[in-house]
């Protein structure tokens, strides 16, 4: 297994060199979003109205975290299904979004449009947002405040860890990973 | 007759709800332990000590395992000779994780109306169901469940005539569905017989049980043992990602049912499966 050290923004160079399976520590600044902020992000660039941060090149973190307790700086912040951000997200690739972090298979068109617009879908392992929560240094709401933890935050991050789910070939490892333990003769 | 204050159970509500967001249950920790021997694929075992990890940094931070903090469900065993004095049990269970979630930090995951989702901003109302027994004790037990798993669950109604092959059948189709959506390593619950809700039910108190229990029925405790390993070749693994370890654990309850009827239902825990009993 390779493991991989990255930096934002994101380019065609850095995903070029990234494969399904690989492990990847990313560092720099990302974006959240999740249910609720997808609808407004969709429902702006309909109205073609200014998003509340540049898209090109960025990596969206699907995430709702834990309040942040006294002194510290954010909760529990690991990743939320990311299929359910599938109708939308070939969107925002479209809009020059270049990575999205979530957990779980992506359905064709989000896998279409990573090929066709070179992005990448990592996978944080689900049910680590302790663990996670330690690679974030940095926590600010930027839009949406109302919607609480489904706000956008901005986040600055260090070494954040995280799988490459799905590369910019198409291949994804929610497919490749399980086909060599698949056994259902025996049933 | 028993006296039980609205108080004390306001206090041990808020208490639980905190407690078994943060603290891993022991007994998920020797099955995550044994799974981690028994993969054999790098990738998996980083995923599962990560997991182990993970409980080590919320133990010491002090913050919940898991960012979905769930919602709060509540079986409530009620003796007949139970007196619950200053004011409705309903209540000092929802006043109760209110508190929990605000004084802990957790997040509030709950809507008002479904389909205009604004959240309560108190992570309730908690889904309360009540069953009236003999005796003088007043047993709650609480669930926090995460809705990654709870998405990926499902009902049937089958023909009798499809018997045991169909439950396994069902219970096989529906967890390859979720694939890597419900984080696996997940807790298998699945409720057999009844009615179309009572099956539901069913299954969402198997995943209550004591992880290491067995059904009682041996006939039953067989095909948990049977169904487990039928989930495990399904190669999953943790996270969706490929191994043997797709479910820690498969809990069956079973319920007498209707000639005409077999339904099924199977509900999906993550690795989280945080549950607590209280007893007064």
């Amino acid at each position: 297994m390779n493991i991989m050290r990255i930096s934002t923004p994101l380019n065609k160079d850095i995903i070029s060199g990234l494969r399904a399976g690989d492990k990847v520590l990313i560092s720099g600044i990302i974006y959240t979003a999740r249910d609720a902020a997808h609808m407004r992000l969709q429902e702006l660039i309909i109205n073609n109205k200014e998003l509340p941060f540049n898209l090109e090149g960025e990596i969206i973190y699907y995430v709702g975290p834990t309040p942040a307790p006294p002194g510290k700086i954010i909760g529990s912040a690991g990743p939320t299904t990311s299929t359910r951000m599938d109708g939308i997200a070939p969107l925002l690739l479209e809009k020059g979004l270049l990575g999205m972090i979530g957990k779980g298979n992506r359905d064709a068109t989000v896998v279409e449009a990573i090929k066709k617009c070179g992005g990448i879908y990592f996978a944080a392992i689900g049910g680590a947002g302790a663990l996670i929560s330690k690679s974030i240094i940095e926590s600010e709401v930027i839009a949406f405040p109302e919607l609480g933890t489904e706000a956008v935050r901005k986040l600055k991050i260090i070494d954040l860890p995280v799988i490459v789910a799905i590369d910019n070939r198409g291949v994804n490892l929610y497919e490749t990973g399980p086909s060599s333990y698949i056994n259902r003769e025996k049933f | 007759m028993k006296r039980v204050f609205y108080d004390e159970i306001v206090k041990v509500v808020m208490e639980k709800c905190i407690e078994m967001n943060i603290y891993m249950d022991e007994k998920l920790k020797i099955l995550l332990d044994k799974a981690v021997e028994e993969e054999d694929s790098n990738l998996a075992k980083e995923i599962l000590k990560d997991l182990l990890l993970n409980q080590e940094v919320a133990k010491e931070e002090l913050i919940p395992l898991c960012q979905d903090t769930g919602m709060i469900i509540a079986f409530v065993e009620l003796g007949q000779s139970v007196i619950i004095e200053g004011g409705s049990l309903s209540d000092a269970i929802n006043e109760g994780v209110e508190k929990g979630y605000q004084d802990g930090h957790l997040r509030k995951s709950v809507v008002g109306c479904p389909l205009r989702r604004k959240n309560t901003n108190s992570n309730t109302p908690a889904i309360i169901y009540y069953d009236v027994v003999e005796g003088e004790t007043l047993k709650i037990i609480l669930a926090a469940k995460g809705f990654g798993s709870e998405n990926m669950s499902s009902v049937k109604m089958l023909k009798p005539s499809e018997g045991v092959e169909g439950v396994k059948e069902f219970v096989l189709e529906t967890i390859q569905k979720a694939g890597g959506n419900c984080c696996p390593p997940i807790i298998v619950g699945v409720g057999i017989g009844g009615s179309f809700d009572k099956a539901a039910l069913l299954a969402k108190k198997a995943l209550l049980r004591d992880l290491m229990e067995r059904n009682k029925d041996p006939y039953l405790a067989e095909l948990e043992g049977e169904l487990l390993e039928a989930v495990n070749q399904l190669g999953i693994g943790p996270q969706g990602f490929g191994g043997k370890t797709t479910a820690l654990a498969l809990q069956i309850e079973t319920y007498p049912t209707h000639i005409a009827g077999l339904p099924v239902a199977v509900n999906i825990n993550c690795h989280a499966s945080r549950h607590k009993d209280i007893l007064f």
